[in-house]
């Protein structure tokens, strides 16, 4: 074992551990690991380094990358505001269970502590954004602690872990053995689900009256092959299917047992199947408050399982009868095993769709037309139309753009819907866009955005160009921060503090001057040749799709409402709350 | 709009980590980050190696939220075992406290008499104070405390609690 700078022991440690992309930006303090790099690509390396804008980018197209592809997403950022400037989607990470490993560079080891220039507490400032991190103070062991940080990251419930180098590391020697599999002292988490728990959970499947099963993005982190568990599990109960924003693509939204998202834009057939169940069985979901709404009148009268990985997550806003700690992927095949070695039948649920059936025919997500200006649901619903048969990766920005999208955009797959959704972090969809399509070369891939959003990363419109990513952007333009606007009219009576979109750029000059195609939609009659323009370019396009401006999104349940309390129509919303109401997010 | 606060137990927790740097940190910001609160924390390396350390968290809480301490707790990767003695059943609980008195004739006297009464030994002597060092559980050794109060009471450092489970068991 010859002895190597840290920069070459981590660089070989990646290599070794099956990374080809890394999403950074350099400077002073991982200077020698980008001399790493490259010297190690000019020696026939494959580790492509993606040179992006800012730091947050990295991470969000870590991120896309990770969600799109299963694999671990992987960044390189200098210390101090490097550092700093990475918290954002580090944290958006956490919140969304992200596989992903951050490296960052630290003064040297003698500076540490003296407010050194571009210092930060890198370490103190990310513990408690990640799901773990680790200062390396020594090369000797540099190499374990990556590998660790990739078990870490990837395994249980994925997440981000922060590795900070300080450059004396970076430089100094060190030896580097490559690890066998990594065995944790401490961290074992726990996969398989226990067989009393399955039995008991098959017993209550078999005599439900009323299931729902309610899934989340666990079962996409599970892997695609839960997504086929979940389509078995739902043909051999027969109970009907709804998601998270997170887990939408786990089940086909084409299928006739899917009820649509649930929670706070959630469908009412979804939220009001999950109010008048009597089983709801949770897998790789985690009772979000924008899910449950009001906690004392969320589904009265079920019984309540909770498939999940990470313990912490039962019982923690909702009461469970039976917790299963596993993932989603194992709890099922075991369940399905269980099932049909008792050769259960399937249950009789037809009073139950009879109901769904009846709560189904409001049409809850209808929305009136117009021949003179653009709905923005009619927009999203032509960008689905016309681009399902390419089975589209689509990301979002956050805010209405984001719930229309996954209000009407159906996906039949996982791993095709790119979202911020724990952390609601504007400024996601377009460097995800980017860390997908590096993923996916081949895959049509569209940002679905606001033009308020779009706004918070578009810098990143060059890293596209650099790439010669074809990524899509389509801005739903309503020249409102609408979701901020449709809460300041439904709690402030409508006084608008600081929601307007003011001074717009020409996002149609915007996008040419870093070499994109912009086009401009402006009326119904251009939305199809537009959107079909947008497709049939073979390069980056953002469309500016100027949609009607005061349109909100519909259903909703406001702050501090059950899910029997939906507003349906704009004509329901009073403008004003209680201080309770006003007072939750 | 009135903030109201929930019923709250008190529980003492023993938590055996993995002795590595900001492992303090990572517990203790683990709480104010989650809004838990802490009464008393100690901590030292327990094992010959000096590898694993026990920390030991007297902390209040309704019994949903203590479910979700120990939760979080366990789900730190430094984090070996998380047992809530209180929960658990019978256990031993203690602190020390090192108590300066300083004082003349009567006084003295008397403090001299009640450290007695309490089975603090003296560890420091002058012929204007002492330092008592007391050990027991938290009420005894407020009370003494409160005592000395009277008789000279100069300042007080306390360990906080450390725990353990009775029987022949480990937690």
């Amino acid at each position: 074992m010859t002895d190597k700078s840290g920069a070459d022991i981590l660089v070989e440690a990646l290599a070794d551990l099956g990374v080809e992309m890394v999403f950074g930006y350099p400077g002073g303090a991982v200077l020698p690991i980008y001399d790493a790099l490259f010297r190690h690509n000019a020696q026939g390396g494959r580790i492509r380094h993606i040179l992006v804008r800012h730091e947050q980018a990295a991470t969000h197209a870590a991120e896309g990358y990770a969600r799109a592809t299963g694999k671990p997403g992987v960044v390189l950022v200098t210390s101090g505001p490097g550092a700093t400037n990475a918290i954002t989607g580090i944290t958006d990470a956490l919140m969304d269970s992200i596989p992903m490993v951050v490296v960052t560079g630290q003064v040297p080891t003698a500076l540490i502590g003296t407010d050194a220039f571009q210092e930060a507490d890198t370490v103190g400032i990310t513990r408690h954004c990640t799901k773990h991190n680790y200062l390396v103070k020594t090369p000797d062991r540099l190499g374990e602690v990556i590998h660790e940080a990739f078990h870490i990251a990837t395994s249980g419930r994925p997440g981000p872990v922060v590795v900070d180098i300080p450059k004396d590391v970076q430089v100094a020697t060190g030896g580097y053995r490559r690890p066998g599999p990594v065995r944790h002292r401490t961290y074992r988490p726990a996969l398989k689900p226990d067989r009393a728990g399955t039995e008991a959970l098959a017993d209550m499947l078999a005599a439900a009256e009323r299931p729902v099963l309610y899934t989340g993005g666990g079962v996409i982190n599970a892997g695609p092959a839960a997504s086929q568990l979940l389509r078995e599990l739902q043909r051999v109960t027969g109970a009907p299917v709804t998601s998270t924003l997170m887990g939408l693509g786990c089940f086909p939204a084409s299928h006739d047992a899917w009820l649509g998202m649930l929670g706070m834009h959630g469908t009412y057939e979804a939220n009001m199947a999950m109010h008048g169940a009597d089983l709801i069985v949770a897998i790789g979901a985690r009772f979000d408050d924008r899910v449950t709404g009001r906690l004392d009148a969320f589904s009265p009268d079920s019984r309540k399982v909770h498939i999940d990985i990470d313990r912490s997550s039962v019982n923690k806003n909702v009461r469970v009868d039976l917790a299963i700690i596993a993932d989603a992927g194992y709890a099922m095949e075991d369940l399905l095993r269980v099932w049909k070695s008792r050769q259960h039948p399937r249950p009789d649920l037809a009073d139950w769709w009879n109901r769904i059936a009846g709560w189904r025919a409001l049409d809850c997500l209808a929305y009136p037309t117009s021949d003179a200006e653009i709905m923005p649901q009619a927009a999203v619903r032509a960008l689905h139309r016309l681009t399902r048969d390419r089975a589209p990766i689509v990301t979002t920005e956050v805010g209405q753009h984001q719930m229309w999208a996954a209000q009407h955009i159906g996906f039949d797959q996982p791993n095709k819907w790119l979202t911020s959704g724990g952390l609601g972090t504007m400024g996601y969809g377009l460097p995800a866009a980017i860390g997908a399509q590096l993923g996916h070369p081949n895959a049509l891939v569209i940002d679905v955005a606001g033009e308020a959003s779009i706004q918070m990363n578009i810098q990143e419109l060059a890293t596209a160009s650099q790439y010669r990513l074809p990524v899509k952007v389509f801005i739903l333009n309503n020249e409102y921060m609408g979701m901020v606007r449709q809460w300041q009219e439904l709690t402030y009576e409508g006084r608008y503090a600081e929601s307007y979109s003011d001074s717009l750029p020409d996002f149609v000059k915007l996008a040419e001057a870093y070499g994109w195609k912009g086009i401009r939609i402006e009326r119904p009659d251009e939305l199809e040749a537009g959107i079909q323009a947008m497709i049939d370019h073979p390069g980056p396009v953002m469309v500016d799709c100027l949609v009607s401006k005061q349109v909100n999104c519909f259903p909703m349940i406001p702050s501090g409402a059950a899910h029997t309390d939906m507003i349906l129509h704009v004509s329901e919303v009073s403008g004003v709350m209680d201080d309770h109401a006003r007072a939750l997010v | 709009m009135r903030i109201e606060a929930e019923a709250a137990e008190r529980h003492t927790l023993s938590v055996l980590v993995d002795n590595e740097p900001g492992i303090l940190a990572r517990i203790a910001g683990l709480f104010t980050a989650r809004g838990y609160n802490i009464e008393s924390l100690t901590v030292s390396e327990i094992t010959a190696d000096k590898a694993v350390s026990r920390i030991t968290i007297v902390t209040s809480a309704s019994p949903h939220v203590l479910e979700q301490v120990v939760a979080q707790l366990d789900r730190l990767v430094p984090v070996h075992r998380v047992t809530d003695l209180t929960a658990a059943g019978p256990h031993v609980e203690r602190e020390l406290a090192l108590v300066k008195v300083a004082g003349v004739g009567e006084h003295r006297i008397e403090a001299l008499r009640l450290g007695e009464v309490y089975r603090a030994r003296v560890v420091d002597a002058t012929t204007g104070s002492f330092v008592f060092e007391v050990t027991g559980g938290t009420d005894k050794i407020d009370k003494f405390v409160e005592l000395m109060g009277e008789l000279g009471l100069v300042e007080v450092a306390r360990t906080g609690v450390v725990a353990i489970g009775r029987g022949r068991e480990a937690a």
